[in-house]
C-alpha cells in the first residue's frame, strides 16, 4: 500500500512536469515569430484531433454518435451556450439509442 | 458579425468567477467519467486511499485509467511511471501554447498553480476564449471547477458505489466531445486559416487512425497531428492577416 502511494505520487510528478515546465520557462522567453505562430495553431489542431475520429466511438453505437455530434454541430453553429451544446449532444445520442437500438 | 462576443466571453470584473462558469461544461463531462474511474478502481480492490489520491495528485483521466490497468496487470512500477509520462507529453504543447496567452505580470507561483490544472478539456476551454490575453485567475477558475468535479466524482464512485443509469451513462460518453465541438465550431466562422488548419488536422488524425498500420495511443496521435498541422499552418499562413496583435 505505501509503495502504491509512492507510485501515485511519482505518476503525479511526471504528469505535472510536462504541464508546468513550458508554462514557467516559455512565459517570459522571447520566441521567434514562427514559433509563436505555431503555438497559436496548437489549440485548433488539438481540438480537431480530440474530436475526430474519437467521437465516433464515444458511445455504444456509431450512428447514435453521429446524430449526437450533428446535433452539437448545429447548436454550436448558431452559437448556443456551451452547456446546451453538450446537453444537445447527449440528448441526440440518448434519443437515437431509444428509437433504434 | 454583429454578435461578435459570445456571452461567456464578456470581460467581467471577476475573472475567477467567470472562469468557474466557463468550466461548467468540463465539470459536467468529468463527473460520470470520474464516477466510472472510482467504481472501476474499487472493483479491482485498489485501496480507497490510493484511488482518491490518484485523482488528487494526478488529475489526468487517461493516465489514471491506464494506471489502474497496469497496476492490476502487475506491470513494474517504473514502467507505469514512464507510460504515464509519455501519455502526458502532449500537455507540453498545450501549456507552451497557453503560456503565450497569459499577461506578462503573471507570477511564477500562479503559473505553477495554473499549470497543475491543465488537461485536454480545460486547455480547450481556456484557449478557445476570444480574448488574446487570459487572466490567470480566469484560467485557475476553469481548472478548479474541473478539478473539484473530478474529485467529487471519484469519491462518489468509490463510496456510493453507484453510477448513473446505464442508458444515460452511455449517452454521456459524448459529453466532452460535444463540448470540443462547441469550442471549435464558432472559431471556424472566424477565419479561413483556422478552417484549413482544422481540415488538415482531421485528415492527419484520420490517416493515423485508419490508414497507418500501427496502433498509436491517443496521446501520440494528438502530439503527431498537432506538430504536423501547426507546422504546415506556419508554412501556409506565416503572417496574421490584417491586424497585428500584441
Amino acid at each position: 500500500m505505501s509503495e502504491m502511494i509512492l507510485l501515485v505520487l511519482a505518476m503525479g510528478l511526471v504528469t505535472y512536469l510536462p504541464r508546468m515546465l513550458p508554462m514557467v520557462f516559455l512565459k517570459n522567453m522571447k520566441l521567434a515569430s514562427p514559433v509563436k505562430r505555431f503555438l497559436e495553431f496548437v489549440p485548433y489542431a488539438v481540438l480537431a484531433s480530440l474530436i475526430f475520429p474519437g467521437i465516433l466511438y464515444s458511445v455504444e453505437n456509431v450512428p447514435s454518435a453521429i446524430i449526437g455530434a450533428s446535433t452539437s454541430i448545429v447548436l454550436a453553429f448558431f452559437r448556443f451556450n456551451l452547456v446546451l451544446i453538450v446537453m444537445g449532444g447527449i440528448a441526440g445520442v440518448w434519443i437515437t439509442d431509444m428509437i433504434f437500438f | 458579425m454583429s454578435n461578435a462576443l459570445a456571452e461567456e466571453n464578456i470581460v467581467s470584473s471577476n475573472p475567477f468567477k467567470e472562469g468557474l462558469k466557463a468550466g461548467i461544461p468540463v465539470a459536467i463531462g468529468y463527473i460520470p467519467i470520474a464516477i466510472a474511474f472510482g467504481l472501476l478502481a474499487k472493483s479491482f480492490f485498489i485501496p480507497e486511499a490510493v484511488i482518491l489520491l490518484m485523482s488528487l495528485v494526478i488529475f489526468a483521466g487517461a493516465s489514471q485509467f491506464i494506471g489502474i490497468n497496469l497496476i492490476i496487470a502487475g506491470v513494474a512500477y517504473w514502467e507505469i511511471i514512464i507510460t504515464t509520462f509519455i501519455l502526458n507529453l502532449r500537455h507540453f504543447l498545450m501549456t507552451a501554447s497557453l503560456s503565450q496567452r497569459l499577461p506578462k505580470w503573471t507570477s511564477n507561483k500562479e503559473l505553477a498553480l495554473l499549470s497543475f490544472g491543465v488537461t485536454d478539456e480545460t486547455f480547450s476551454v481556456s484557449s478557445s476564449q476570444r480574448e488574446r490575453v487570459l487572466q490567470p485567475s480566469f484560467v485557475i477558475g476553469i481548472n478548479l471547477i474541473a478539478f473539484l468535479a473530478w474529485n467529487v466524482g471519484t469519491w462518489a464512485g468509490v463510496f456510493l458505489a453507484m453510477g448513473l443509469p446505464a442508458s444515460i451513462q452511455n449517452s454521456m460518453g459524448i459529453a466532452l466531445y460535444a463540448m470540443f465541438i462547441g469550442l471549435l465550431v464558432p472559431s471556424l466562422k472566424e477565419s479561413n486559416p483556422i478552417v484549413v488548419i482544422v481540415g488538415i488536422a482531421i485528415v492527419i488524425n484520420a490517416v493515423l487512425y485508419w490508414v497507418i498500420p500501427m496502433e498509436f495511443s491517443t496521446g501520440w496521435m494528438i502530439i503527431i497531428t498537432t506538430i504536423l498541422t501547426a507546422t504546415i499552418g506556419v508554412w501556409l499562413f506565416p503572417k496574421e492577416e490584417g491586424e497585428d496583435h500584441e
